[in-house]
């Protein structure tokens, strides 16, 4: 086969350390700059676009507050995705493993399978949280063990399972739990809210309104933990062993189909999580449209982190940056469009941190 | 070059002074080779000697850094194997490129230029079913490609180079995928074919079959050319496993002598199947001892890395691995791991090592759940890092510091830093697979000398290797395997490189020359004879119930202490009592058969 062009790519030996920051930065901006220029050809403005979408989303606190809510889910989501993604398991199964943890957590307020007049609301939250992480679990054991055990493609279960959970909450408030007929179960008691910022509006008037709950605490816990689990133990150093290579780490006695069910298993437990701090937080119900594809921008965000817990924090709050300033602007998928395009170039930006690209001359291309 | 009947046909292949240089390694170094037509050429030579480079270089796929390639006559100049094509060469590769749920058919016209649009598949069948009467291919054009065994797989690659109107084919060792009567068909066809005026370069490093087919050889060793368009006639065996292992420069190694101690390793009637599911280990027995180094030689996919999976743990198999004691077969590598097993492995960045991890990760990779290392739930790094340094010092791993990527260091110092993770921890055994492969002097010599101190130490070593001169100078018995069985086994007072070299061709040390009669050893090792490999196999089964052949001694007459081995030098004349014995030896097999069997399984 002759190249038609003459382009020498060459693995790159040394990484200097601010590359990956720059062409991250670089590629957002790229994004932005071909975002505009699409918005440009709609005959909008751009540059009034941009600054109206900064406004909707960081012009005030109750913005702000906003943001934070949208951003947690993406947060959990974007963790989970980070650490199956270190192991180079791709599950792209958060958005099912959300729906099964806000079903889960849902079931503790419908069944109700405590007595809602007399458990303590902390009682009735621990729980909620603890079966929404279980069912994410759960959920996230099939591919993993179809994986491990029988090495089924993981990205086509994970995507398939996704359906089936949003089949399975359907089922659930289209029958038994639906409130009067209509696609969703009856509003939870307040017993199984999560504290929002809006209820000290008592004590501090400046949160009236702020519809900021607990939900982002777990998120930031759950950060610092996937840190320690990444970057301090032993499990963390197993995963990334696994990551890159897996036939070294089965050669030094690593399990690798224990690892990978363990890995999803935790990966889901996070975005059931997230499900529940959804439906318990934010909906205070379980409907049909909980989510705004939260699962698939959590992939994004993770990517877009590079993998690293503390950087999915901030790229999730700059998403649900754009999923809220996307309420204010028409058309809404203005901000879909920017994710889109965000993201295929970071990803195509990795290209640059791990291959220098030349222009060489036939003569040199021969010698290849 | 050209001998001088052949003097007034133009040759149909010409290649002269190729020179093919890979980072590292010279994989041709200034090699000709001159194939006439209608004639069979065969090319011989271990594996790494640079046979295939050489005749991937013909068939356009690596372009040669110099040397001159001429076909019939012309000057080529091949960019890429469509060029090839085009003047008449095709290989057939060791793996078949088809498409299993296309008819044979489909197989052979794909890619082509006609037919344009609509095809005619019926007009095809007919063609190549004509093509394939004209050079006595049987196959059925209109059959699926995943419904044929694998010799037929192989008639349509033939076919496919034939459709494309090649003269010169290029076969890279045909015979290896094949049961021995598909190769004998395998064979005719091929003779068949010269006999029709093409020109065939035959591929192979098994001697018997060789002498089967070809009417030229030349001889490839370490790239180089060790025996240029040779008559088969004028050799032996031996000289021709001479030609093709040769002997080069011993490094000076202290190896001190030392007797084993006890046993640390037993295999009892090991099989296992290798990845295509086909027996490559077949009733293995060995035993290793404390403080000694057993040499496995073999050519390459006779049941080496098989055997070095299984006893690590990453293989399944049948029968007994003993580790000092206990039974280690089937088991996870983390058990072996405990038990004390270190295992250098072939692959070093593949299986070797993490390539995008630090040096620090990957020392520590068979101790992260050690103290000081292992904290409760975390990795101490700081403690990571000081082991990391201290190795990197004591077997002086050429890096920057211990944060510098795997992939980063060259071959040897990925090497050392797989030794000196491997060995700083004391282990009971040491499995090694080819640890030298591919380093430079330097680098051989420091990891041979590592090798030697753990021996030294009392650690058991099994040193897996096609390089028989390091074998030679590093084991202490030398264990020879050919198609999945362990032929012989020789003490190092015993070695002698041609008759190692003759063992790993599949010859028994009985059948071996300046022997008396094979009475002198005990029946356990039945005829394995090449040509009847799959009858041999039940007869061996039952004969490997009997004690491993560990004592079967080879006694030689040229024999010199181990730091001044003899040299060997190609015979150029005949070896008459030699010719004789291989003549007998032909002779026996054929006219006494299954008798000669019978006897043996008594």
């Amino acid at each position: 086969m002759k190249i038609p062009y003459p382009v020498l790519i060459k693995r790159t030996e040394d990484t200097p350390k601010w590359l990956p920051v720059v062409t991250s930065v670089g590629a957002v901006l790229l994004a932005f700059i071909i975002s505009g220029i699409v918005l440009a050809a709609t005959g909008a403005d751009p540059f009034k676009i941009y600054s109206y979408l900064y406004k909707a989303s960081f012009g005030s606190w109750g913005a702000f507050s906003d943001v934070i809510v949208k951003a947690t889910p993406l947060l959990l989501i974007g963790l989970g995705c980070s650490l199956a993604f270190r192991m180079r398991l791709w599950n792209i199964g958060a958005e099912g493993q959300f729906f099964v943890g806000a079903f889960m957590a849902s079931a503790v307020v419908m069944v109700p399978l405590v007595n809602l007049e007399t458990t303590p609301t902390w009682a009735i939250i621990s729980l909620m949280a603890v079966l929404g992480m279980v069912g994410g679990a759960l959920y996230a054991f099939i591919p993993g063990i179809l994986k491990a055990k029988l090495n089924i493609n993981e990205i086509i279960t994970t995507l398939m399972l996704n359906y089936i959970a949003v089949l399975w909450n359907n089922y659930w408030i289209f029958g038994n739990w639906s409130e009067a007929g209509f696609q969703m179960t009856k509003t939870f008691p307040k017993v199984a809210w999560l504290p929002r910022l809006a209820d000290y509006a008592k004590q501090v008037p400046a949160f009236s309104g702020m519809t900021l709950h607990v939900g982002i605490l777990f998120g930031l816990i759950a950060a610092v933990i996937v840190y320690l689990i990444i970057y301090r133990s032993k499990w963390g150093y197993k995963i990334t062993l696994i990551g890159d290579n897996p036939r070294a780490a089965r050669y030094a006695g690593i399990n690798i189909a224990a690892n990978t069910i363990l890995v999803f298993m935790v990966s889901g437990a996070l975005a059931g999580l997230a499900g529940m701090t959804e439906v318990s937080g934010v909906v205070h119900r379980l409907q049909e449209r909980i989510s705004t594809s939260y699962g698939f921008s959590g992939v994004i965000v993770a990517w877009l982190a590079k993998l690293h817990p503390f950087a999915v924090i901030v790229v999730s709050i700059l998403f649900g940056a754009l999923l809220v300033a996307s309420r204010e602007i028409q058309p809404s998928g203005i901000s879909f469009l920017i994710q889109g395009i965000t993201l295929f170039l970071v990803i195509s930006s990795d290209v640059l941190l791990k291959y220098e690209i030349k222009w060489v001359r036939p003569a040199q291309e021969t010698a290849q | 070059m050209a001998f001088p009947e052949e003097t007034n046909t133009v040759p149909a292949v010409e290649m002269q002074d190729i020179v093919l240089r890979f980072p590292g390694v010279l994989a041709n170094d200034h090699v000709n080779f001159t194939l006439y037509p209608g004639e069979i050429h065969a090319l011989l030579g271990e594996n790494g000697a640079g046979k295939s480079t050489l005749m991937n270089v013909l068939a356009g796929l690596y372009k040669p850094q110099s040397g001159e390639i001429r076909i019939y006559g012309k000057k080529v100049s091949f960019n890429s194997p469509r060029d090839a094509i085009a003047n008449g060469i095709g290989m057939v590769h060791q793996h078949f490129m088809l498409v299993e749920n296309q008819t044979v058919t489909e197989n052979v016209i794909i890619g082509l230029d006609t037919p344009r649009f609509a095809l005619n598949l019926k007009k095809y069948d007919q063609e190549i079913s004509n093509l394939a009467e004209q050079f006595g291919i049987h196959i059925d054009p209109t059959a699926k490609i995943w419904q044929l065994s694998v010799g037929e797989q192989q008639r349509v690659e033939i076919l496919k180079i034939l459709y494309r109107g090649a003269n010169i084919l290029i076969m890279d060792e045909p015979t290896a995928v094949l049961a021995p009567q598909e190769a004998d068909e395998l064979i005719e066809t091929l003779k068949g074919m010269a006999a029709q005026g093409k020109s065939i370069a035959f591929i192979s490093h098994k001697l018997t079959e060789v002498k089967k087919v070809a009417d030229k050889l030349t001889v490839l060793r370490r790239g180089r050319v060790t025996a240029e368009r040779v008559d088969l006639k004028d050799f032996t065996r031996e000289s021709l496993a001479s030609l093709m292992v040769g002997r080069e420069v011993i490094f000076n190694l202290h190896k001190c002598e030392q007797t084993a101690g006890p046993e640390v390793l037993r295999l009892e009637d090991v099989c296992a199947l290798n990845n295509k599911n086909l027996p490559a280990l077949r009733n293995v027995d060995l035993t290793l001892h404390e403080g000694e180094i057993l040499g496995i030689a073999g050519v390459a996919g006779n049941g080496q890395s098989e055997l070095v999976e299984v006893i690590t743990g990453l293989r399944p198999c049948t029968g007994r691995i003993w580790l000092e004691g206990k039974d280690i077969a089937n088991k996870p590598p983390s058990f072996s791991i405990n038990q004390g097993l270190a295992h250098i492995p072939e692959d070093r960045i593949g299986v070797g090592t993490a390539p995008n991890l630090s040096l620090t990760s990957n020392i520590i990779m068979k101790r992260y759940d050690q103290q000081p290392i292992s904290q409760k739930w975390q990795l101490n790094y700081m403690a990571a890092d000081n082991l990391a340094n201290g190795l990197k010092l004591e077997y002086d791993i050429q890096a920057p510091d211990v944060h510098t990527q795997a992939r980063k260091l060259s071959g040897g110092n990925l090497q050392k830093l797989i030794l000196a993770r491997e060995l700083s921890n004391t282990p009971r055994l040491v499995v090694a697979m080819q640890p030298t492969r591919g380093l430079d002097v330097g680098a051989i010599e420091s990891v041979q000398q590592l090798l030697l101190e753990q021996r030294a130490q009392g650690c058991a070593i099994l040193l897996v290797s096609e390089d028989l001169d390091e074998l030679l100078s590093l084991s202490d018995r030398i264990a020879v395997m050919y198609e999945g069985r362990v032929v012989g086994v020789v003490c190092s007072q015993d070695f002698d490189i041609t008759q190692i070299g003759l063992m790993m061709t599949g010859t028994h040390p009985q059948d071996l020359p300046g022997k008396g009669q094979s009475e002198e050893f005990p029946a356990q090792s039945a005829d394995s004879s090449f040509d009847e490999v799959l009858e041999g196999l039940r007869h061996y089964e039952e004969a490997a119930q009997t004690e491993p052949p560990k004592e079967t001694e080879i006694s030689s007459e040229s024999e010199g202490p181990l730091e001044e081995p003899p040299q060997l030098e190609p015979p150029t004349q005949p070896d008459e009592p030699l010719l004789n014995l291989s003549e007998k030896e032909r002779v026996l097999r054929k006219v006494l058969g299954e008798k000669y069997k019978q006897g043996d399984e008594e």
